[in-house]
């Protein structure tokens, strides 16, 4: 055998000699072919973006969702096999309803990913199953405490982050959201750049068609997570337009 | 002095009282909680009965449950003491897991949770009341069936039925601390005085987020006098 993995990427349960589990390097690598998800965290609150790739003209638009209400106050992206993070926001569903209904109130969004995360890491330890394939945002607001932004990787490692990108471009999305002063903005500024960034990264030639799914959660909201309003969308996705023409025409000059 | 609450004919101004005045509480507590501004006063009697026999005349019916939600009982000792000391594990789990103190609101939970559910074999009235960072002071009333209510002031036991009159002339929102601590004090005595099956001392609690909880026992000698007192 001299392929990369060399015998040892067949199972999640077994190390490489040189301390690796392959299988949970391909899920990652799973993720990094799929659509870009981007999750920014201002002042007030925080955004979700996604780059849903549209591989078909004959899909209903707004089908295959990216974007999952967890609870009132939690939302999801998704970046990865759709079925995977389906089920994930499954999981991370019956969490949080679970908690309500003992505890009587809000999950904290701490303690969410900390359960999502420890669920996502159990499937890298045993042979009969398979890492999943998919990246997690996870976003809330609370009253008290502010907003919240979580990501989840394959492996089960998971950070908090001010904002952070997922999938084929997050190299280039984090690049652009480095540039933001993110703790100043307020969830309307954020959603506009949000959705500048998707138009930014979104490359024209390999994929062409995509729909932008953009939600929110904050203060603006009350707390609750909820789509951006059609309107507001459209203006975003002007402001993104046309900032786009106007770097390409400097471009040009 | 204190005696004198218990003859029920100096109550009367000297005349024969009627046999279901004299005539003893099978089990019976006066418990109160109360929010003001700031936190919550708890108050209790300390009289513990089996039949008419007083089994504990300075029972602790103010029950921590964390460090800032604690319970006022009132029912069967025993089935009141499990409740909470159920709540109170799983409490504790769950700050573990939050790694801060949980909120007041899921401790009334967890109580109504186990009263509903048990309905039909406990005997379980209880006050949860205290203090969390979200929503500041709060008092629940868990009742006998298990309904969970949200209330400014909340009593409970036989010796709540003679305090409506005194709450309803009396409840202001926004008490002081120490508006509240005597609010709760002159009710307790009140009903100590006329319910047969609370008395003893007043016990209270304030409960304002510092740690730990600010309890006070008033004894017999101190208690303001009912009749004369109470305007």
């Amino acid at each position: 055998m001299s392929s990369i993995g060399a015998g040892y990427d067949l199972s999640a349960s077994q190390f490489s000699p040189d301390g690796r589990v392959f299988q949970v390097e391909y899920a990652q690598k799973a993720v990094e072919n799929s659509s870009t998800a981007i999750g920014l965290k201002g002042k007030d609150g925080v955004v979700i973006a996604v780059e849903k790739l549209v591989l078909s003209k004959l899909y209903d638009p707004g089908a295959n969702k990216r974007i999952f209400h967890i609870d009132n106050h939690i939302g999801m992206g998704i970046s990865g096999l759709i079925s995977d993070g389906r089920q994930l926001s499954e999981t991370a569903k019956t969490e949080a309803s679970e908690y309500r209904s003992k505890y009587g109130g809000d999950i904290p969004l701490h303690l969410l990913n900390e359960k999502v995360s420890m669920y996502v890491h159990a499937y890298t330890l045993y042979s009969m199953v398979r890492p999943f394939g998919a990246s997690l945002l996870l976003a809330s607001h609370d009253q008290k405490d502010g907003p919240s932004l979580y990501v989840v990787d394959p492996s089960g490692v998971s950070h908090g982050y001010f904002g952070c990108a997922i999938g084929k471009a997050k190299q280039n999305a984090k690049t652009e959201i480095e540039k933001l002063k993110l703790s100043t903005l307020s969830m309307e500024q954020l959603a506009k750049e949000a959705a500048r960034i998707i138009y930014v990264v979104h490359d024209e030639l390999k994929d062409k068609h995509f729909e932008l799914e953009l939600a929110w959660v904050g203060e603006k909201t009350n707390g609750k997570f909820e789509l951006v309003p059609q309107s507001f969308l459209e203006e975003c996705e002007n402001y993104a337009k046309t900032s786009l023409q106007d770097s390409d025409s400097d471009n040009d000059l | 002095m204190w005696n004198k609450e218990y003859d029920v004919k100096a109550y009367h101004g000297g005349v024969e009282a009627p046999d279901w005045l004299t005539a003893k509480h099978s089990c019976g507590t006066t418990i109160m909680a109360l929010e003001f501004d700031g936190g919550v006063v708890i108050g209790a009697d300390s009289r513990s009965s089996t039949g008419a026999y007083v089994a504990n005349r300075v029972a602790d019916k103010l029950t921590r449950v964390t460090d800032n939600i604690y319970c006022c009982r009132s029912g069967s000792a025993a089935d009141t003491q499990a409740i909470s000391d159920f709540v109170s594990y799983n409490l504790d789990l769950q700050s573990m897991e939050l790694g801060e103190e949980p909120l007041v609101y899921s401790g009334a939970k967890l109580f109504q949770e186990l009263v509903y559910s048990y309905r039909d074999s406990l005997t379980a009235g209880i006050i949860c009341a205290g203090w969390d960072r979200k929503k500041g002071g709060q008092v629940y009333c868990v009742p006998l069936g298990g309904m969970l209510m949200r209330q400014k002031i909340a009593m409970g036991g036989s010796g709540s039925t003679y305090l409506y009159g005194y709450i309803d002339k009396n409840f202001k929102e926004n008490m002081n601390k120490q508006e509240a601590m005597e609010f709760v004090t002159r009710a307790i005595c009140h009903a100590m005085a006329r319910d047969g099956s609370s008395g003893g001392v007043v016990r209270l609690g304030v409960i304002t987020g510092d740690n730990p909880i600010e309890r006070h026992v008033i004894y017999g000698k101190d208690l303001p006098y009912l009749t004369s007192d109470v305007k």
